[in-house]
Protein backbone atom coordinates (compact mmCIF):
# COMPACT_ATOMS: atom_id res chain seq x y z
CA UNK A 1 0.00 0.00 0.00
CA UNK A 2 1.54 3.41 -1.12
CA UNK A 3 2.26 5.78 2.08
CA UNK A 4 -0.44 7.91 2.77
CA UNK A 5 -0.29 11.58 1.67
CA UNK A 6 1.73 14.01 3.43
CA UNK A 7 -1.11 16.55 3.49
CA UNK A 8 -4.80 16.59 2.03
CA UNK A 9 -6.64 19.13 1.92
CA UNK A 10 -9.95 18.36 1.14
CA UNK A 11 -12.09 21.18 -0.70
CA UNK A 12 -11.07 23.98 2.44
CA UNK A 13 -12.44 27.29 2.36
CA UNK A 14 -11.64 29.86 4.95
CA UNK A 15 -12.87 33.22 6.04
CA UNK A 16 -11.34 35.42 7.98
CA UNK A 17 -13.56 37.28 11.02
CA UNK A 18 -15.86 40.15 9.66
CA UNK A 19 -14.64 39.63 6.04
CA UNK A 20 -17.65 38.77 3.52
CA UNK A 21 -16.13 36.65 1.05
CA UNK A 22 -14.01 33.46 1.98
CA UNK A 23 -10.06 34.30 1.58
CA UNK A 24 -10.03 30.91 -0.07
CA UNK A 25 -12.50 28.68 -1.45
CA UNK A 26 -13.12 24.57 -2.18
CA UNK A 27 -8.91 24.65 -2.60
CA UNK A 28 -8.00 20.70 -2.66
CA UNK A 29 -4.56 19.68 -2.81
CA UNK A 30 -2.38 16.60 -1.96
CA UNK A 31 1.10 16.45 -0.92
CA UNK A 32 2.77 12.99 -1.24
CA UNK A 33 5.57 11.83 1.05
CA UNK A 34 9.03 13.14 -0.53
CA UNK A 35 7.24 15.84 -2.91
CA UNK A 36 8.02 19.33 -3.62
CA UNK A 37 4.94 21.16 -4.17
CA UNK A 38 5.01 24.70 -5.30
CA UNK A 39 1.85 27.22 -4.65
CA UNK A 40 2.04 30.31 -7.23
CA UNK A 41 -0.34 33.16 -6.75
CA UNK A 42 -0.73 36.92 -6.41
CA UNK A 43 -0.79 39.13 -3.18
CA UNK A 44 -3.93 38.62 -2.08
CA UNK A 45 -4.30 35.29 -4.17
CA UNK A 46 -5.10 33.61 -0.38
CA UNK A 47 -1.52 31.51 -0.74
CA UNK A 48 -0.65 32.47 2.59
CA UNK A 49 -4.09 31.75 4.02
CA UNK A 50 -3.34 28.07 2.63
CA UNK A 51 0.00 27.67 4.33
CA UNK A 52 -1.58 28.55 7.43
CA UNK A 53 -4.01 26.17 7.43
CA UNK A 54 -1.54 23.24 6.32
CA UNK A 55 -0.19 23.13 10.14
CA UNK A 56 -3.50 24.15 11.83
CA UNK A 57 -2.52 27.95 12.40
CA UNK A 58 -5.62 28.93 11.34
CA UNK A 59 -8.17 26.12 11.06
CA UNK A 60 -10.82 25.69 7.90
CA UNK A 61 -14.55 27.00 8.17
CA UNK A 62 -15.28 24.50 5.51
CA UNK A 63 -13.41 21.43 4.41
CA UNK A 64 -10.96 19.37 6.39
CA UNK A 65 -7.43 19.71 6.45
CA UNK A 66 -5.23 16.09 7.26
CA UNK A 67 -1.57 16.74 7.90
CA UNK A 68 -0.15 12.72 8.23
CA UNK A 69 -3.73 11.71 9.06
CA UNK A 70 -4.35 13.73 11.83
CA UNK A 71 -7.15 16.36 11.33
CA UNK A 72 -6.54 20.21 12.38
CA UNK A 73 -9.40 20.61 14.15
CA UNK A 74 -8.08 18.07 16.48
CA UNK A 75 -6.69 20.16 19.31
CA UNK A 76 -5.62 17.33 21.25
CA UNK A 77 -3.00 16.64 18.11
CA UNK A 78 -1.88 20.44 17.98
CA UNK A 79 1.89 19.93 18.40
CA UNK A 80 1.68 16.88 16.89
CA UNK A 81 0.80 18.56 13.87
CA UNK A 82 2.75 20.98 14.05
CA UNK A 83 5.79 19.40 14.37
CA UNK A 84 5.06 17.14 11.45
CA UNK A 85 4.45 19.96 9.30
CA UNK A 86 6.77 22.71 9.99
CA UNK A 87 6.67 26.18 8.91
CA UNK A 88 9.02 29.14 7.69
CA UNK A 89 7.91 32.33 7.04
CA UNK A 90 8.51 35.70 5.06
CA UNK A 91 10.10 37.75 7.13
CA UNK A 92 13.56 36.33 8.49
CA UNK A 93 13.89 38.54 11.64
CA UNK A 94 10.09 38.17 12.50
CA UNK A 95 10.57 34.57 13.24
CA UNK A 96 13.96 34.29 15.14
CA UNK A 97 13.60 34.10 19.12
CA UNK A 98 16.63 33.78 20.55
CA UNK A 99 19.89 36.10 20.91
CA UNK A 100 22.00 33.13 19.05
CA UNK A 101 21.83 30.78 16.34
CA UNK A 102 22.33 27.87 18.28
CA UNK A 103 19.82 29.02 20.99
CA UNK A 104 17.25 29.49 18.23
CA UNK A 105 17.64 26.40 16.85
CA UNK A 106 16.93 24.94 19.69
CA UNK A 107 13.69 26.46 21.14
CA UNK A 108 11.26 24.06 19.21
CA UNK A 109 12.82 21.17 20.80
CA UNK A 110 12.70 23.00 24.54
CA UNK A 111 9.00 23.38 23.40
CA UNK A 112 8.69 19.93 22.83
CA UNK A 113 10.35 18.70 26.12
CA UNK A 114 13.18 17.05 24.33
CA UNK A 115 16.07 16.01 26.72
CA UNK A 116 19.48 18.22 26.64
CA UNK A 117 21.68 16.07 25.17
CA UNK A 118 19.26 14.77 22.61
CA UNK A 119 18.46 18.65 22.32
CA UNK A 120 22.43 19.36 21.09
CA UNK A 121 23.05 16.30 19.25
CA UNK A 122 19.65 17.63 17.04
CA UNK A 123 20.91 20.84 16.77
CA UNK A 124 24.34 20.04 15.32
CA UNK A 125 22.98 18.04 13.15
CA UNK A 126 19.83 20.51 11.98
CA UNK A 127 22.93 23.18 11.95
CA UNK A 128 25.18 20.49 9.80
CA UNK A 129 22.40 20.45 7.74
CA UNK A 130 21.99 23.92 6.72
CA UNK A 131 25.60 24.57 6.37
CA UNK A 132 25.15 26.74 9.01
CA UNK A 133 27.93 24.97 12.06
CA UNK A 134 30.34 28.00 11.77
CA UNK A 135 27.41 30.43 13.05
CA UNK A 136 26.42 28.32 16.28
CA UNK A 137 27.31 31.13 18.74
CA UNK A 138 26.65 34.59 16.56
CA UNK A 139 23.43 36.46 16.93
CA UNK A 140 21.02 36.24 14.54
CA UNK A 141 21.31 40.17 13.53
CA UNK A 142 24.58 39.85 12.35
CA UNK A 143 23.58 37.28 9.41
CA UNK A 144 22.65 38.10 6.32
CA UNK A 145 18.81 37.81 4.97
CA UNK A 146 19.73 34.03 2.83
CA UNK A 147 21.48 32.83 6.45
CA UNK A 148 18.53 33.80 8.66
CA UNK A 149 16.14 31.92 6.92
CA UNK A 150 18.83 28.70 7.01
CA UNK A 151 18.65 29.32 10.82
CA UNK A 152 14.99 29.26 10.66
CA UNK A 153 14.56 26.15 8.67
CA UNK A 154 17.33 24.27 11.38
CA UNK A 155 15.05 25.20 13.67
CA UNK A 156 12.02 23.25 11.64
CA UNK A 157 14.21 20.54 10.84
CA UNK A 158 16.29 19.93 14.54
CA UNK A 159 12.03 18.55 15.24
CA UNK A 160 12.31 16.32 12.59
CA UNK A 161 9.86 17.20 10.45
CA UNK A 162 7.83 15.18 7.43
CA UNK A 163 7.63 18.34 5.86
CA UNK A 164 8.05 22.36 5.36
CA UNK A 165 5.51 24.62 4.24
CA UNK A 166 7.47 27.87 3.41
CA UNK A 167 5.51 30.87 3.12
CA UNK A 168 6.94 33.22 0.79
CA UNK A 169 10.42 32.52 2.12
CA UNK A 170 12.33 34.19 -0.16
CA UNK A 171 10.40 37.28 -0.48
CA UNK A 172 12.56 39.78 1.14
CA UNK A 173 15.94 38.48 0.18
CA UNK A 174 18.27 39.34 -2.70
CA UNK A 175 19.01 36.67 -5.14
CA UNK A 176 22.23 35.37 -3.97
CA UNK A 177 19.75 34.42 -0.65
CA UNK A 178 17.05 33.28 -2.49
CA UNK A 179 19.20 30.95 -4.50
CA UNK A 180 20.71 29.98 -1.00
CA UNK A 181 17.61 29.10 0.66
CA UNK A 182 15.55 27.06 -2.77
CA UNK A 183 18.64 25.25 -2.95
CA UNK A 184 18.98 24.62 0.93
CA UNK A 185 15.23 23.60 0.84
CA UNK A 186 15.73 21.67 -2.34
CA UNK A 187 18.50 19.53 -1.41
CA UNK A 188 16.87 18.78 1.77
CA UNK A 189 13.58 17.33 0.12
CA UNK A 190 15.89 14.96 -1.77
CA UNK A 191 18.49 14.17 0.56
CA UNK A 192 16.19 13.57 3.70
CA UNK A 193 13.04 12.93 1.72
CA UNK A 194 11.11 15.64 3.21
CA UNK A 195 7.96 17.02 1.78
CA UNK A 196 7.89 20.75 0.60
CA UNK A 197 4.94 22.80 -0.14
CA UNK A 198 7.04 25.92 -1.40
CA UNK A 199 4.66 28.97 -1.87
CA UNK A 200 5.83 31.46 -3.71
CA UNK A 201 5.34 34.47 -6.44
CA UNK A 202 8.40 34.21 -8.30
CA UNK A 203 7.91 31.78 -11.45
CA UNK A 204 11.52 30.79 -12.08
CA UNK A 205 11.18 29.42 -8.40
CA UNK A 206 7.97 27.33 -9.15
CA UNK A 207 9.72 26.30 -11.85
CA UNK A 208 12.27 24.20 -10.08
CA UNK A 209 8.66 22.02 -8.53
CA UNK A 210 8.17 18.55 -9.06
CA UNK A 211 3.80 19.85 -9.26
CA UNK A 212 2.87 23.57 -9.66
CA UNK A 213 -0.66 24.41 -7.99
CA UNK A 214 -2.05 28.01 -9.10
CA UNK A 215 -4.63 29.87 -7.30
CA UNK A 216 -5.69 32.94 -7.67
CA UNK A 217 -9.12 34.57 -5.84
CA UNK A 218 -8.95 31.90 -3.67
CA UNK A 219 -9.25 28.94 -6.30
CA UNK A 220 -6.87 26.59 -7.90
CA UNK A 221 -6.85 27.43 -10.99
CA UNK A 222 -4.29 25.22 -12.41
CA UNK A 223 -2.25 22.37 -11.63
CA UNK A 224 0.34 19.84 -12.85
CA UNK A 225 4.04 19.73 -13.86
CA UNK A 226 5.43 22.99 -14.13
CA UNK A 227 6.01 22.17 -17.56
CA UNK A 228 1.80 21.84 -18.15
CA UNK A 229 1.00 24.82 -16.23
CA UNK A 230 3.55 27.36 -17.85
CA UNK A 231 2.53 26.32 -21.08
CA UNK A 232 -1.03 27.54 -20.57
CA UNK A 233 0.57 30.78 -21.48
CA UNK A 234 -3.37 32.33 -22.08
CA UNK A 235 -4.90 31.23 -19.07
CA UNK A 236 -1.63 32.35 -16.98
CA UNK A 237 -2.01 36.19 -18.41
CA UNK A 238 -5.33 35.75 -17.80
CA UNK A 239 -4.71 35.61 -13.81
CA UNK A 240 -1.64 38.69 -14.55
CA UNK A 241 0.63 35.81 -13.91
CA UNK A 242 4.08 35.81 -16.09
CA UNK A 243 5.42 32.46 -17.95
CA UNK A 244 8.63 31.85 -18.52
CA UNK A 245 10.15 34.00 -21.74
CA UNK A 246 10.85 31.07 -23.72
CA UNK A 247 7.25 29.69 -23.03
CA UNK A 248 6.28 33.01 -23.80
CA UNK A 249 7.95 33.17 -26.89
CA UNK A 250 7.11 29.47 -28.52
CA UNK A 251 3.63 30.83 -28.37
CA UNK A 252 3.69 33.68 -30.02
CA UNK A 253 5.71 31.89 -32.79
CA UNK A 254 2.93 29.13 -32.79
CA UNK A 255 0.30 31.72 -33.04
CA UNK A 256 2.20 33.02 -36.16
CA UNK A 257 1.87 29.35 -37.84
CA UNK A 258 5.55 28.19 -36.70
CA UNK A 259 4.54 24.58 -35.77
CA UNK A 260 6.45 24.31 -32.33
CA UNK A 261 5.89 21.69 -30.47
CA UNK A 262 4.25 22.10 -27.01
CA UNK A 263 5.97 22.03 -23.56
CA UNK A 264 9.01 24.56 -24.70
CA UNK A 265 10.42 26.22 -21.53
CA UNK A 266 14.07 26.45 -21.42
CA UNK A 267 16.24 28.25 -23.92
CA UNK A 268 18.29 24.91 -24.98
CA UNK A 269 14.86 23.52 -25.49
CA UNK A 270 14.00 26.36 -28.05
CA UNK A 271 16.93 26.18 -30.01
CA UNK A 272 16.75 22.71 -30.18
CA UNK A 273 13.28 22.78 -31.70
CA UNK A 274 13.83 25.72 -34.12
CA UNK A 275 16.99 24.22 -34.98
CA UNK A 276 15.17 21.00 -35.90
CA UNK A 277 12.74 22.52 -37.76
CA UNK A 278 14.92 25.11 -39.59
CA UNK A 279 16.99 22.03 -40.93
CA UNK A 280 15.11 18.79 -40.83
CA UNK A 281 18.06 16.95 -42.26
CA UNK A 282 19.73 16.80 -39.01
CA UNK B 1 27.48 50.83 13.63
CA UNK B 2 24.46 49.69 15.08
CA UNK B 3 26.26 45.71 14.26
CA UNK B 4 27.98 45.08 17.27
CA UNK B 5 26.55 47.17 20.28
CA UNK B 6 26.83 45.22 23.74
CA UNK B 7 24.01 45.52 26.29
CA UNK B 8 23.61 46.74 29.17
CA UNK B 9 27.14 47.07 30.91
CA UNK B 10 28.38 43.78 30.15
CA UNK B 11 32.14 43.61 30.24
CA UNK B 12 32.48 40.15 27.47
CA UNK B 13 36.18 38.50 28.89
CA UNK B 14 36.11 34.99 30.36
CA UNK B 15 36.44 35.22 33.39
CA UNK B 16 36.18 33.12 36.88
CA UNK B 17 33.38 35.49 38.39
CA UNK B 18 32.20 35.52 34.79
CA UNK B 19 31.61 31.55 35.11
CA UNK B 20 29.86 31.85 38.03
CA UNK B 21 26.24 30.91 38.19
CA UNK B 22 24.19 33.60 37.94
CA UNK B 23 21.74 32.42 40.36
CA UNK B 24 24.78 32.58 42.74
CA UNK B 25 25.19 36.22 42.14
CA UNK B 26 22.51 37.66 42.11
CA UNK B 27 22.11 36.21 45.80
CA UNK B 28 25.54 37.34 46.27
CA UNK B 29 24.90 40.83 45.03
CA UNK B 30 21.82 40.85 47.52
CA UNK B 31 24.01 39.58 50.17
CA UNK B 32 27.04 42.67 49.37
CA UNK B 33 23.82 45.23 49.68
CA UNK B 34 23.10 43.75 52.65
CA UNK B 35 26.67 43.69 54.18
CA UNK B 36 27.01 47.61 53.00
CA UNK B 37 23.91 48.14 55.28
CA UNK B 38 25.51 46.15 58.18
CA UNK B 39 28.80 48.46 57.80
CA UNK B 40 29.11 51.13 60.78
CA UNK B 41 31.97 53.18 60.15
CA UNK B 42 34.69 53.97 57.78
CA UNK B 43 36.90 51.03 57.84
CA UNK B 44 34.06 48.98 57.35
CA UNK B 45 33.27 50.76 53.89
CA UNK B 46 37.01 50.42 53.47
CA UNK B 47 37.13 46.38 53.76
CA UNK B 48 34.13 46.62 51.25
CA UNK B 49 35.78 48.35 48.64
CA UNK B 50 39.02 46.28 49.36
CA UNK B 51 36.86 42.76 48.62
CA UNK B 52 35.46 44.36 45.50
CA UNK B 53 38.80 45.95 43.83
CA UNK B 54 40.10 42.27 44.64
CA UNK B 55 37.08 40.49 42.85
CA UNK B 56 37.16 43.42 40.15
CA UNK B 57 40.90 41.58 39.48
CA UNK B 58 39.42 38.36 39.16
CA UNK B 59 36.94 39.47 36.85
CA UNK B 60 39.17 40.95 34.72
CA UNK B 61 37.16 43.85 34.86
CA UNK B 62 39.19 47.17 35.22
CA UNK B 63 38.11 48.59 38.61
CA UNK B 64 37.83 52.49 36.75
CA UNK B 65 34.79 50.84 34.59
CA UNK B 66 33.07 49.98 38.12
CA UNK B 67 34.08 53.60 39.44
CA UNK B 68 32.77 54.58 35.97
CA UNK B 69 29.23 53.52 36.40
CA UNK B 70 28.93 56.11 39.13
CA UNK B 71 28.81 58.91 36.82
CA UNK B 72 25.35 59.03 36.37
CA UNK B 73 24.37 59.03 39.90
CA UNK B 74 26.73 62.38 40.72
CA UNK B 75 24.03 64.55 40.89
CA UNK B 76 22.59 62.64 43.57
CA UNK B 77 25.47 61.47 45.56
CA UNK B 78 26.65 65.45 45.35
CA UNK B 79 22.57 66.37 46.77
CA UNK B 80 23.16 63.07 49.47
CA UNK B 81 26.03 64.71 50.51
CA UNK B 82 25.11 68.23 50.97
CA UNK B 83 21.79 68.44 52.47
CA UNK B 84 24.10 65.84 54.98
CA UNK B 85 26.14 68.45 55.68
CA UNK B 86 23.92 71.04 55.98
CA UNK B 87 20.39 69.23 58.08
CA UNK B 88 22.32 66.82 60.12
CA UNK B 89 19.73 66.72 63.10
CA UNK B 90 21.59 66.00 66.16
CA UNK B 91 20.35 66.72 69.68
CA UNK B 92 22.59 68.10 72.43
CA UNK B 93 26.23 69.96 72.14
CA UNK B 94 27.36 70.25 68.54
CA UNK B 95 31.26 70.78 67.69
CA UNK B 96 30.94 73.45 65.53
CA UNK B 97 33.15 73.29 62.24
CA UNK B 98 31.91 76.33 60.29
CA UNK B 99 29.41 78.92 61.29
CA UNK B 100 28.61 81.18 58.29
CA UNK B 101 25.81 83.48 57.46
CA UNK B 102 22.98 80.45 58.28
CA UNK B 103 25.19 77.97 57.46
CA UNK B 104 26.67 75.78 60.24
CA UNK B 105 28.73 72.81 59.85
CA UNK B 106 28.75 70.29 62.22
CA UNK B 107 31.54 67.72 62.58
CA UNK B 108 28.87 65.16 63.22
CA UNK B 109 26.89 66.73 59.77
CA UNK B 110 30.56 66.40 58.13
CA UNK B 111 30.44 62.62 59.05
CA UNK B 112 27.30 61.93 58.10
CA UNK B 113 27.40 63.11 54.59
CA UNK B 114 30.86 61.37 54.23
CA UNK B 115 29.21 58.46 55.53
CA UNK B 116 25.68 58.34 53.68
CA UNK B 117 27.13 59.02 50.34
CA UNK B 118 30.26 56.58 50.62
CA UNK B 119 26.91 54.09 51.22
CA UNK B 120 25.17 55.24 48.07
CA UNK B 121 28.64 54.97 46.25
CA UNK B 122 28.98 51.24 47.24
CA UNK B 123 25.79 50.30 46.54
CA UNK B 124 26.08 50.59 43.27
CA UNK B 125 29.75 49.60 42.77
CA UNK B 126 28.23 46.42 43.77
CA UNK B 127 25.62 45.79 41.60
CA UNK B 128 27.85 46.84 38.59
CA UNK B 129 30.21 44.19 39.57
CA UNK B 130 27.41 42.03 38.73
CA UNK B 131 26.03 43.34 35.70
CA UNK B 132 29.83 43.78 34.44
CA UNK B 133 30.24 40.25 35.02
CA UNK B 134 26.65 38.41 33.74
CA UNK B 135 25.47 38.77 30.70
CA UNK B 136 21.91 40.03 30.09
CA UNK B 137 20.32 36.54 28.86
CA UNK B 138 22.54 35.35 31.84
CA UNK B 139 20.63 37.45 34.53
CA UNK B 140 17.19 36.40 32.80
CA UNK B 141 17.56 33.23 33.62
CA UNK B 142 19.04 33.56 36.87
CA UNK B 143 15.93 35.73 37.58
CA UNK B 144 13.75 32.99 35.98
CA UNK B 145 15.14 30.13 38.19
CA UNK B 146 15.28 31.96 41.10
CA UNK B 147 11.52 33.25 40.89
CA UNK B 148 10.09 29.75 39.84
CA UNK B 149 9.61 28.63 43.05
CA UNK B 150 6.93 32.02 43.30
CA UNK B 151 5.03 29.68 40.32
CA UNK B 152 2.58 28.14 43.02
CA UNK B 153 1.02 31.51 43.83
CA UNK B 154 0.99 32.05 39.42
CA UNK B 155 4.01 34.13 39.29
CA UNK B 156 5.04 34.02 35.66
CA UNK B 157 8.30 33.79 36.06
CA UNK B 158 8.77 32.14 32.96
CA UNK B 159 6.86 34.51 30.72
CA UNK B 160 8.83 37.07 32.35
CA UNK B 161 11.92 35.68 31.38
CA UNK B 162 10.87 35.01 27.81
CA UNK B 163 9.52 38.52 27.40
CA UNK B 164 13.34 39.53 28.61
CA UNK B 165 14.82 37.48 26.03
CA UNK B 166 12.33 38.42 23.47
CA UNK B 167 13.15 42.04 24.10
CA UNK B 168 16.84 41.14 24.00
CA UNK B 169 16.94 39.47 20.38
CA UNK B 170 14.91 42.59 19.18
CA UNK B 171 16.89 45.43 20.47
CA UNK B 172 19.20 45.24 17.53
CA UNK B 173 16.80 44.37 15.27
CA UNK B 174 15.17 47.39 16.00
CA UNK B 175 17.78 50.07 16.53
CA UNK B 176 18.91 48.77 12.88
CA UNK B 177 15.07 50.06 11.88
CA UNK B 178 15.32 53.42 14.04
CA UNK B 179 18.27 54.00 12.04
CA UNK B 180 16.94 53.16 8.59
CA UNK B 181 13.54 55.51 9.06
CA UNK B 182 15.60 58.41 10.71
CA UNK B 183 17.44 58.24 7.15
CA UNK B 184 15.03 58.07 5.22
CA UNK B 185 12.53 60.80 6.82
CA UNK B 186 16.04 63.05 6.72
CA UNK B 187 15.95 62.53 3.04
CA UNK B 188 12.77 63.71 2.89
CA UNK B 189 13.58 67.06 4.68
CA UNK B 190 12.90 65.77 8.73
CA UNK B 191 15.37 67.59 10.81
CA UNK B 192 16.26 65.65 14.07
CA UNK B 193 19.31 67.46 15.08
CA UNK B 194 18.13 71.62 15.38
CA UNK B 195 16.34 73.79 17.60
CA UNK B 196 15.18 73.34 21.13
CA UNK B 197 14.54 70.54 23.61
CA UNK B 198 10.57 70.57 22.67
CA UNK B 199 10.71 71.28 18.95
CA UNK B 200 13.37 68.17 18.61
CA UNK B 201 10.80 66.26 20.83
CA UNK B 202 8.37 66.81 18.29
CA UNK B 203 10.32 65.72 15.13
CA UNK B 204 10.67 62.29 17.04
CA UNK B 205 7.33 61.81 16.35
CA UNK B 206 7.67 60.48 12.35
CA UNK B 207 10.19 58.20 13.56
CA UNK B 208 8.24 57.01 16.61
CA UNK B 209 5.26 56.05 14.69
CA UNK B 210 6.53 53.82 11.69
CA UNK B 211 8.65 51.93 14.65
CA UNK B 212 6.15 51.26 16.75
CA UNK B 213 3.43 50.20 13.79
CA UNK B 214 6.53 48.66 12.67
CA UNK B 215 7.50 46.59 16.35
CA UNK B 216 3.72 45.58 16.55
CA UNK B 217 3.34 43.95 13.08
CA UNK B 218 6.28 42.21 14.32
CA UNK B 219 5.06 41.10 17.49
CA UNK B 220 2.31 39.42 15.56
CA UNK B 221 4.28 37.35 13.24
CA UNK B 222 6.42 36.24 16.25
CA UNK B 223 3.42 35.16 17.90
CA UNK B 224 2.49 33.42 14.99
CA UNK B 225 5.90 31.62 14.54
CA UNK B 226 6.54 30.99 18.04
CA UNK B 227 3.15 29.03 17.96
CA UNK B 228 3.92 27.59 14.97
CA UNK B 229 7.10 26.19 16.90
CA UNK B 230 5.39 24.36 19.16
CA UNK B 231 5.19 27.17 21.64
CA UNK B 232 2.93 26.46 24.74
CA UNK B 233 4.03 28.48 27.49
CA UNK B 234 6.33 27.25 30.18
CA UNK B 235 4.96 23.67 30.81
CA UNK B 236 7.01 20.95 29.62
CA UNK B 237 9.57 23.04 28.29
CA UNK B 238 13.40 21.67 28.86
CA UNK B 239 15.92 24.40 28.48
CA UNK B 240 19.16 24.33 26.23
CA UNK B 241 21.08 26.27 29.01
CA UNK B 242 21.43 24.60 31.89
CA UNK B 243 22.55 26.33 35.06
CA UNK B 244 24.80 24.02 37.05
CA UNK B 245 26.16 24.85 40.50
CA UNK B 246 30.16 24.13 40.75
CA UNK B 247 32.62 24.24 43.75
CA UNK B 248 33.71 27.65 42.28
CA UNK B 249 30.16 29.19 43.31
CA UNK B 250 30.62 27.57 46.99
CA UNK B 251 34.00 29.28 47.04
CA UNK B 252 32.56 32.71 46.58
CA UNK B 253 30.01 32.02 49.09
CA UNK B 254 32.17 31.16 51.33
CA UNK B 255 34.34 34.09 50.58
CA UNK B 256 31.35 36.84 50.82
CA UNK B 257 30.21 35.15 54.06
CA UNK B 258 33.40 35.48 55.65
CA UNK B 259 33.52 39.28 54.27
CA UNK B 260 29.77 39.23 56.49
CA UNK B 261 31.19 37.83 59.47
CA UNK B 262 34.00 40.67 59.18
CA UNK B 263 31.58 43.32 58.65
CA UNK B 264 29.62 41.64 61.26
CA UNK B 265 32.77 41.63 64.06
CA UNK B 266 33.62 45.33 62.87
CA UNK B 267 29.79 46.09 63.45
CA UNK B 268 30.31 44.95 67.21
CA UNK B 269 33.45 46.62 67.56
CA UNK B 270 31.98 50.31 66.50
CA UNK B 271 29.06 50.31 68.69
CA UNK B 272 28.30 53.92 69.36
CA UNK B 273 27.84 55.04 65.12
CA UNK B 274 29.91 56.39 62.92
CA UNK B 275 33.49 57.82 63.67
CA UNK B 276 35.15 59.31 60.94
Amino acid sequence: MAEENRIQAEAVSYTYEEAETPALSQVSLAVKPGEFVAVLGHNGSGKSTLAKLLNALYVPTEGRVLVCGMDTRDDDRLWDIRRAAGMIFQNPDNQIVATLVREDVAFGLENLGVPHDEMVERIDRALEAVHMTAYAATAPHMLSGGQKQRVAIAGILAMTPLCLIADEATAMLDPSGRREVLDTVHRLNREEGISVVWITHFMEEAATADRVVVVSDGQTVLSGTPREVFTEVEKMREIHLDVPHMADLAKRLRDAGMPLREGILSVDEMTEEVCRLLCPSN
Amino acid sequence: MLKNITLGQYYPVDSWVHRLDPRVKILLTIALIVAVFLVRSMVGYAILLTFIFLASCLANVPFRLMIKGLKPLRFILILTFLLNLFFQSGGGEQEILVHWWIITITRAGLRQAVFFSARLALLVICTSLMTLTTSPIQLSDGIELLLSPLKIIHFPAHELAMMMSIALRFIPTLLEEADKIMKAQMARGADFESGNLIKRAKAMVPLLVPLFVSAFRRAGDLAMAMEARCYHGGEGRTRLRVLKLTRHDLFAVIAVALLIGVIILERAAMPDGWPL
